[in-house]
């Protein structure tokens, strides 16, 4: 059945439209006429998920089926890459729903935002932004149910109850399992919005709870869960392809003899290039397509290809290491000013400067990309781990000049994904690569060696800080000039300088107690593809402010707990406009003001747990760095100890986090471990580099991750209470920002060596 | 060329060239894609099975290295109650994240605990740092090691 897109009809009545009996599902398999958009009525700006492409759809059609046999599927419309959303969004409409959880089964939508409302996950924002649609989804459902069961028992809809995948009658304690109601609820009108009952937090069944099991976690433990790599059609031919080694590279002549001859391969194909930017098109090249990957790989080791490099042929990334030396050392144009800086520095005090590094950065999830098409009678369907299917339908329907209904994509698991998924230039490859082989279906499938060379790298940054302390120790002014490249050039040829939603990740809205404040985001151009890593170009700044206050306070002759405590200043609500801050990751700057006192409490519940100033061994150091980011906010204390040769150890990391209500604690839990561990390869290991024009890291040796032997074994997580009545902060990537800088605080007190570029690598080898 | 296999106490014939990696045999001649391709050069565990009950990793294991010799993958793990019990404590601890590492995790953990059943922090660094899980499931990992260990000494 197609979805149909007439979405802007407004709540209520057109929902009523119920189309029933769906044969693939049985029983109350529901599907809806019209969306459930969630429609705009006034002129205000718009923010969180209603300014999101899609808003949030709230139908119990199109999220909720309930089979004769008494289970019960939920859809989850935003892709799964470890976050646990799979599980968290369907337990929340369970939980409304009073469906029991181990009846439920879990159904991934396929991209269709027009239907499932917006599906692009980033941003830390699927909880955030759909917690109350799918509560809304699953209670609405729960009073069709009861509308059914009263009316099967001619008794007023009030005298019944569904609880626990049952209705029960009061009066009678007559009882129908939910199986038994499915084909007769899928006939009762959908409840308007504002009739739909809410449960209150206190009779939340699985929402807030810990133990919830994960809905795909038994398929995985026997090795059925399906990624975009195991995607097997019949007939499918696997294909690898050579990639321009420098960005904006293109075939000048390819010779595929040899390659053809390889056992197993079937033909050559070359991919156009297409002139910059690069957004999200393949990169071009030649594609091996074989009866196997191995073969396909072999193939394309004997291929022999001419390149024409094109412009990018001489980036190097040292050269451009002083290219963000000189636009960080040169005034420009401030992004906020706070009184005069410029004018205070130069005035009397004790002025301190330093400047932080930050490396391109690949996301090496463990799946590479890998994506599998076939077109058939003109319709083209796709099989993809990607974060952002509706930006991969479209892509695929731009590259095959077909119509949007003609293509479909399936949302696979994703193999891990951490921002490099957002973009599906290898679900355009395995499309191309189909309609050159007539609509077989292919599977693409990226080495380890083509994932590092060919990402959407995180932006190397240079962060230049100054300030000038007054006779109290604490800054008078501070200047903060972030260069790096920015993501828009992915998207706009030529552009430079960090945008707002970039500088408004942990720069821009510093919340010191500072008279003068000017921060500047030098223009610096893009050599490579620019895309988001986890918590995006907060890491950066997070580095960079959070050393600089420990060099501050270490200046000061301060303790740096106490010197950040009395820079934020006392408890108190900030508007983000205030502080230059018109982005506020596109949130209501009135729903979501920065609370002070919510930053200082996850400091003081860090440094309280970690037994902050506790004598330690001589080697051994606590550093602490405290981050707001997705609207949560992170404080992390890590103990390290430095030992010969420059060896590092971390005996214990305490992290508090405040991210509002744990809809999913467990699962909160989880994504902070996992940030600790990805923010220590970040602070310790992780450096893409450029000669050339060309990526200089490969795999795994030489662009080395976290493992068990150096991952801390003592993760100590204090998550801050909060009731629903505060709104959710985000989870997936908050937690990353304050880990680097809080190992490198931890390295000053162990051995007084500071740490201003990462990854720390060799530094502290030598002496 | 025409092999025998003995994958998951199962005979399966395949057609393969004698140096191609077993783990494209297993994934794309046999669909056992439970066991995965992380890195291709033998660095990061994604896919790691049994032959002759050793952990090998099989993006480089020419097939002909396992033919003959009892091959276990993922799929077959939990005809093993080691295999059944690590698989219980991933589930009970909530270890996994994007789950893609796991199943070259599971079956490190397999043969670890076959040859050292109670495993200190030390052997589990030893026998485990050959797996990359970049979601960083790491203490979860140790943790249900050390309860399956428990749970394999406590119910023998």
């Amino acid at each position: 059945m197609s979805p149909q897109r007439n979405a802007d009809a407004p709540h209520g009545l057109t929902r009523r439209e119920v189309l029933k009996g769906a044969a693939a599902m049985g029983g109350l398999a529901l599907c809806l006429r019209e969306s459930g958009r969630i429609v705009l009525a006034s002129q205000a700006p718009v923010y969180g998920v209603a300014a999101e492409p899609g808003g949030a759809v709230d139908n119990p059609l199109v999220f909720v089926a309930i089979h004769p046999d008494d289970t019960v599927t939920i859809t989850v419309h935003r892709p799964e890459m470890g976050q646990g959303i799979r599980t968290s969004l369907a337990l929340v409409v369970a939980d409304e729903l009073e469906a029991s959880w181990p009846r439920v089964r879990v159904a991934q939508a396929p991209a269709d935002q027009a239907r499932y409302g917006n599906e692009d996950t980033d941003g830390s924002r699927s909880m955030r932004h759909f917690f109350e649609p799918m509560r809304r989804v699953g209670a609405a459902a729960r009073m069709m149910l009861e509308s059914a069961a009263a009316a099967r028992w001619g008794v007023p809809v009030g005298e019944v109850t569904a609880e626990h995948q049952e209705v029960r009658h009061h009066g009678s304690d007559r009882r129908l399992s939910y199986g038994e109601l499915a084909a007769q609820a899928a006939r009762e009108s959908v409840p308007r919005r504002e009739q739909v009952r809410l449960k209150s937090p206190a009779q939340f069944r699985y929402i807030g709870q810990r133990n919830t099991r994960l809905a795909d976690g038994a398929d995985i433990v026997c090795g059925r869960a399906a990624y975009g790599i195991d995607t097997r059609l019949e007939g499918m031919l696997y294909a690898v392809v050579a990639r321009p080694a420098v960005l904006g590279g293109k075939v000048a002549h390819f010779d595929a003899e040899a390659a053809l001859a390889v056992p197993g391969v079937v033909k050559v194909v070359e991919i156009p290039s297409y002139p910059p930017p690069p957004q999200a098109y393949p990169l071009g090249g030649v594609a091996v397509l074989a009866r196997n990957t191995w073969a396909a790989i072999k193939g394309r080791e004997a291929l022999k290809i001419r390149w024409d490099e094109g412009p990018n042929r001489r980036f190097d990334s040292r050269q451009f290491g002083e290219v963000l030396e000189r636009a960080v050392r040169n005034p420009g144009k401030a992004v906020r000013n706070d009184g005069d800086a410029m004018a205070a520095l130069r005035g009397a005090g004790r002025r301190i400067e330093a400047e932080y590094y930050l490396p391109f950065l690949a996301h090496a999830s463990m799946e590479p990309p890998a994506a599998t098409a076939r077109i058939v009678d003109g319709r083209c369907e796709v099989w993809a781990p990607v974060q952002d299917p509706q930006g991969t339908r479209d892509l695929v329907t731009g590259l095959l000049g077909m119509k949007e209904a003609d293509v479909t994509v399936h949302v696979t698991l994703l193999g891990g994904a951490f921002g490099r998924k957002s973009l599906g230039d290898f679900a355009g490859e395995a499309a191309l690569l189909s309609k050159a082989m007539g609509g077989a279906p292919v599977r693409v499938t990226w080495t380890r060696e083509d994932d590092i060379r060919h990402d959407y790298y995180q932006a190397a940054a240079l962060e230049h800080l100054e300030a000038v302390l007054g006779a109290d120790g604490m800054p008078l002014a501070w200047l903060h000039r972030s260069a790096s490249p920015t993501e828009d050039a992915t998207f706009t040829a030529g552009a430079e300088g960090e945008d707002s939603s970039e500088y408004g990740m942990g720069m821009i809205n510093i919340p010191f107690r500072i008279p003068n404040i000017r921060l500047e985001v030098p223009g610096v151009p893009a050599y490579a593809r620019i895309g988001w890593f986890r918590s995006v170009y907060n890491i950066a700044h997070g580095f960079a402010i959070q050393s600089f206050l420990d060099e501050l306070a270490h200046a000061a002759g301060r303790d740096p707990r106490e010197y950040q405590l009395a820079l934020i200043g006392p408890a108190r609500r900030i508007d983000p406009r205030t502080l230059s801050d018109q982005w506020n990751y596109g949130e209501s700057p009135t729903l979501y003001p920065l609370d002070t006192g919510r930053l200082r409490a996850v400091i003081e519940r860090a440094t309280h747990e970690a037994g902050w100033g506790r004598s330690v061994p001589k080697g051994r150091g606590l550093g602490l760095a405290a981050t707001y980011s997705f609207m949560s906010y992170a404080a992390a204390v890590i103990e390290v100890e430095v030992g010969a040769g420059g060896k590092i150890a971390i005996p214990r990391v305490d992290i508090a986090f405040d991210c509002g209500p744990q809809v999913n604690p467990d699962r909160v839990r989880a994504q902070l471990e996992g940030a600790c561990i990805m923010g220590l390869t970040v602070a310790k290991h992780g450096e893409i580099t450029f000669g050339d024009g060309r990526v200089l890291q490969s795999n795994f040796d030489d662009f080395p991750v976290m493992r068990i032997s150096e991952a801390p074994r003592d993760i100590r997580l204090h998550l801050q209470p909060a009731t629903f009545e505060v709104p959710l902060g985000g989870v997936g990537e908050p937690g990353m920002p304050p880990i680097a800088p809080a190992l490198c605080n931890a390295i000053f007190a162990a051995t007084g060596r500071r740490i201003r570029r990462l990854p720390i690598g060799q530094q502290l080898k030598t002496s | 060329m025409p092999l025998t296999l003995r994958i998951n106490e199962r005979s399966v014939p395949v057609e393969a060239a004698a140096d191609t990696p077993l783990l494209w045999v297993l994934r794309d001649e046999l669909g056992l894609t439970g066991t995965k391709f992380g890195c291709g050069i033998g660095l990061c565990g994604a896919c790691v099975v049994h032959v002759a009950g050793q952990p090998v990793r099989t993006c480089v294991t020419p097939v002909a290295a396992a033919e003959g010799k009892p091959i276990t993958t993922i799929e077959g793990v939990a005809h093993d109650r080691i295999g059944r019990v690590v698989q219980s404590a991933w589930l009970a601890l909530g270890v996994p994240q994007c789950g893609y590492c796991q199943a070259g995790q599971i079956m490190s953990v397999v043969a670890l605990l076959r040859n050292t059943p109670q495993p200190t922090d030390a052997d589990i660094d030893a026998a485990m740092a050959g797996n990359i899980c970049r979601c960083g499931t790491y203490a979860r990992i140790r943790a249900a090691i050390h309860q399956a260990a428990r749970q394999l000494r406590e119910e023998p």
